[in-house]
């Protein structure tokens, strides 16, 4: 017991203070593309023949509901057209924001005043995972660890759909979950959420297209909210749930 | 073992096609049993469309022709790998009666193009996906649909879970044959994560190729990106420069740190010890960070490329590596060895999910599970590629085979990742971090082994005429291992399963593709 208590004397306080204050992300993160066009000589096509995710089309403009965040396309862009920045802030509300042309991204907007009366104080959530690789998953399992601790922001991840207001779905659906999904969502009592995590769930994101998956959750069920990134960063995920609630 | 029916090489050597030895079926039975027999074990053993002179087919699909099944066998006292092919024809005579390890492998076979293995006990679906081969008829099999064994008996339940979970875990479905709260067997019915990115990556390589790696088992990027890279190497006869290797090394070895630190968070968690599993949560976080630090991601998605790595490590950042790693090793003696000294963790933990030494051989165990057994099976030491040729790892190894020895396995290793890890920051060579690659060698086959933190990753990349894959192979461990778990709950509570799965950890999606 003693050395219990010394343990965690040592271990220290190791809750984030964010939302209050940023935490410090690596300097080689890559985050919002920031696109400059004024340089960009459309029609010479580098980012987009690099693009592993044909998330780029002509004029540079970068659907980042696709894309992998892996900066191939700023590594070949000789005019510097594309820089992905630190800002971590990505989830919208609706698919089409995700398609950056020259407008600044629509960040999500809050639920409306009955839905955060319902769900703003205490959101059970769901996850499944329908052909994710276990790296969304496990950075979205990270947030219920000591340094996010999710249960301050009344936000919690159940066991059964029955308990649950919604569902968190990573992966691009797998034909072999497709049914599993949608019993699963039968399964949560209305009014219910849906959350997409990764460019897999949002659209495909690398497996778009291919024969044994369904490019994505919502071309199976209706998408609440849309948190890009392969995987996204615990505080983008975090960042899209609290903005969903209202709560910044 | 004849050496007469096999062509040998090393890890991360490539063969020409045609110096391969094309034995009779009936030989090639022979020669495989025979070797398995004398210690080899099966590291990849699968199907491949034969290229037809005129009919060139890269797509994956497999034209009119027949089937060549490749069998790669780790010989882990030479240090070798030794490969051996077969026509199949429609059906050939089965391994696994002889040869358990060859199990998963032939309902693999079976499933992928349609060539029966006759007189295999167990063959079942194992992804329920249609079949690769073009000219099969139009069956799709219905995903968790399949003949389930049943003991029998008045007093025999059935107990079923999944393929969703509790908690944020992938899915998969897990059927119990019980005896009041014992477990007489376990099936395991996976599947529910198939992408089809072996499919996808025939034809290959192009510019998604390096991120289905990365993607295949989301939790081994570095482990997968780094077999990926190893092959092509293979294939391109492209050296790498020492600042790389060490470089790859330090990732690969972060991976493994996180994930060590996190599973034994994890087993805490699982019998309510709840210090370690809040510590080590956090923990893990810290290495991933680490591995953020050196390329962006906390997986280490865009670290590792063909011919290097992307991202160089300069000295201020080697410093705060450094500084990190030391602090990330007290906090992790701190959180971990309170397990050890806890009698009620280790009540639980000793003598639970035993897998006997011999079980573990016959089934083809590999990484922390097979060294839990005392098996000394370690690709960063039975076949050292990359930086492991020059700075060695001692492998970690337990008797017990029980939840304990898996977890202590960790431990040990955790210990000399970050060891390791600090070695080779404060003497990391200089020179560049990348390199040019060439087009890879056309008729060619090259094996790739990296010991991921689940174990051995066996990559076996062919290339057609063009240099194009015609097949592209991927075992990942779990691949090896879903079976010992079945067998490590054989007479087990069945409350105990959360634990015993939990000290194998497997992946599903790396097992699905
Ligand atoms: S960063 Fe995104 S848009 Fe750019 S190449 Fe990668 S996937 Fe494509
Ligand atoms: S979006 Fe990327 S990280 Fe997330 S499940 Fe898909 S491949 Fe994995």
């Amino acid at each position: 017991m003693l050395k219990i208590l010394f343990a965690s004397a040592r271990q220290g306080y190791q809750t984030s203070a964010y939302p209050k204050a940023d935490p410090p992300l690596p300097d080689r993160f890559r985050g919002l593309p920031v696109i400059d066009r004024t340089h960009c000589t459309s029609g010479c096509r580098l980012c987009i023949d690099a693009c592993p995710a044909a998330a780029l089309s002509g004029g540079a403009v970068l659907d980042l509901g696709r894309c992998l965040f892996c900066g191939a396309c700023e590594r070949v862009c000789p005019s510097g057209t594309i820089k992905f920045s630190q800002d971590y802030r990505l989830s919208t509300g609706k698919r089409e924001h995700l398609v950056m042309g020259n407008e600044t991204l629509a960040l999500a907007a809050a639920l409306d005043k009955k839905s955060r009366s319902l769900f703003g104080r205490s959101l059970k959530l769901r996850q499944v995972s329908a052909g994710g690789c276990n790296a969304c998953e496990a950075d979205t399992n990270v947030l219920s660890t000591v340094g996010w601790d999710l249960g301050r922001f009344g936000i919690q991840f159940v066991a059964s759909p029955r308990h649950a207001d919604g569902l968190l779905i990573t992966g691009p659906v797998s034909n072999n979950m497709l049914s599993a999904l949608k019993k699963t969502y039968d399964a949560v009592a209305w009014p219910k959420l849906v959350i997409a995590v990764g460019a897999c769930a949002v659209s495909g994101g690398l497996y778009r297209g291919l024969p044994d998956v369904n490019n994505g959750a919502d071309q199976v069920l209706p998408v609440d909210l849309y948190v890009p990134g392969c995987p996204p960063h615990p505080l983008t995920i975090l960042d899209g749930l609290l903005r969903l609630l209202g709560k910044i | 073992m004849n050496t007469a029916d096999f062509s040998f090489c090393y890890n991360g050597q490539a063969l020409g096609l045609d110096g391969l030895p094309l034995l009779s079926p009936a030989s090639f039975r022979m020669a495989v049993l025979r070797a398995v027999a004398e210690g080899a074990r099966i590291s990849a053993l699968f199907g491949m469309p034969e290229e037809h002179p005129g009919v060139k087919a890269p797509g994956g699909a497999a034209g009119q022709g027949a089937i060549r099944l490749v069998a790669v066998l780790a010989c882990d006292a030479e240090a070798q790998l030794a490969v051996a092919t077969t026509l199949a024809g429609t059906s050939y005579e089965a391994l696994t009666p002889e040869c358990p390890q060859a199990c998963w492998f032939e309902r693999e076979i079976n499933e992928q193009w349609n060539v029966l293995p006759e007189g295999h006990p167990w063959l079942k679906p194992i992804r329920f996906h249609r079949p690769y081969a073009a000219n099969q008829p139009e069956h799709k099999p219905c995903i968790g649909v399949t003949d389930f064994f049943r003991v029998g008996g008045p007093e025999i339940h059935e107990v079923a879970v999944g393929p969703v979970h509790a908690g944020i875990i992938e899915p998969g479905h897990f059927r119990f044959q019980c005896h009041g709260e014992e477990v007489k067997h376990l099936e395991i019915s996976l599947g529910y994560q198939h992408r089809g990115i072996e499919q996808a990556l025939a034809g290959g390589p192009d510019t998604r190729t390096m991120h289905y790696m990365e993607t295949l088992a989301g939790d081994t990027t570095v482990g997968h990106s780094l077999a990926y890279c190893q092959a092509m190497e293979a294939l391109a006869g492209c050296r790498v420069s020492p600042r790389s290797l060490a470089l790859r090394g330090i990732a690969l070895e972060l991976e493994r740190a996180a994930n060590h630190a996190g599973d034994l968070g994890a087993l805490a968690g699982d019998v309510g010890f709840l210090p370690t599993a809040a510590y080590c949560g956090r923990i893990r976080g810290d290495f991933l960070n680490m591995t953020a630090l050196l390329c962006g991601s906390r997986f280490g998605r865009t670290m590792i490329r063909p011919g290097g790595v992307s991202f160089d490590c300069e000295e201020q950042r080697a410093a705060e590596l450094l500084s990190r790693l030391k602090k990330a090793a007290r906090d992790s003696a701190g959180a971990v060895n309170l397990l050890w000294e806890t009698p009620s963790v280790m009540a639980r933990f000793e003598n639970t999910g035993a897998v006997a030494r011999g079980t573990a051989e016959d089934l083809g165990l590999v990484g922390p599970a097979a060294r839990a057994c005392g098996l000394v099976r370690d690709a960063r030491y039975n076949f050292p590629s990359g930086i492991f040729r020059f700075a060695q790892i001692p492998v970690a190894t337990e008797a017990a085979g029980d939840v304990f020895a898996r977890a202590y396995v960790r431990w040990l290793e955790l210990q000399r990742s970050l060891e390791f890890i600090e070695n080779q920051i404060q003497r990391m060579p200089s020179g560049d971090s990348a390199a040019e690659l060439k087009a890879p060698a056309a008729d060619s086959l090259a094996v790739s082994l990296v010991e991921g933190w689940r174990g051995e990753i066996c990559h076996v990349a062919v290339t057609d005429s063009r240099g194009r894959f015609i097949r592209y192979k991927i075992v990942d461990p779990s691949f090896h291992n879903w079976f010992g778990l079945a067998i490590a709950m054989r007479n087990q509570q069945i409350s105990d399963f959360p634990l015993c799965n939990k000290s194998f950890n497997l992946s599903y999606c790396g097992h699905d593709l």
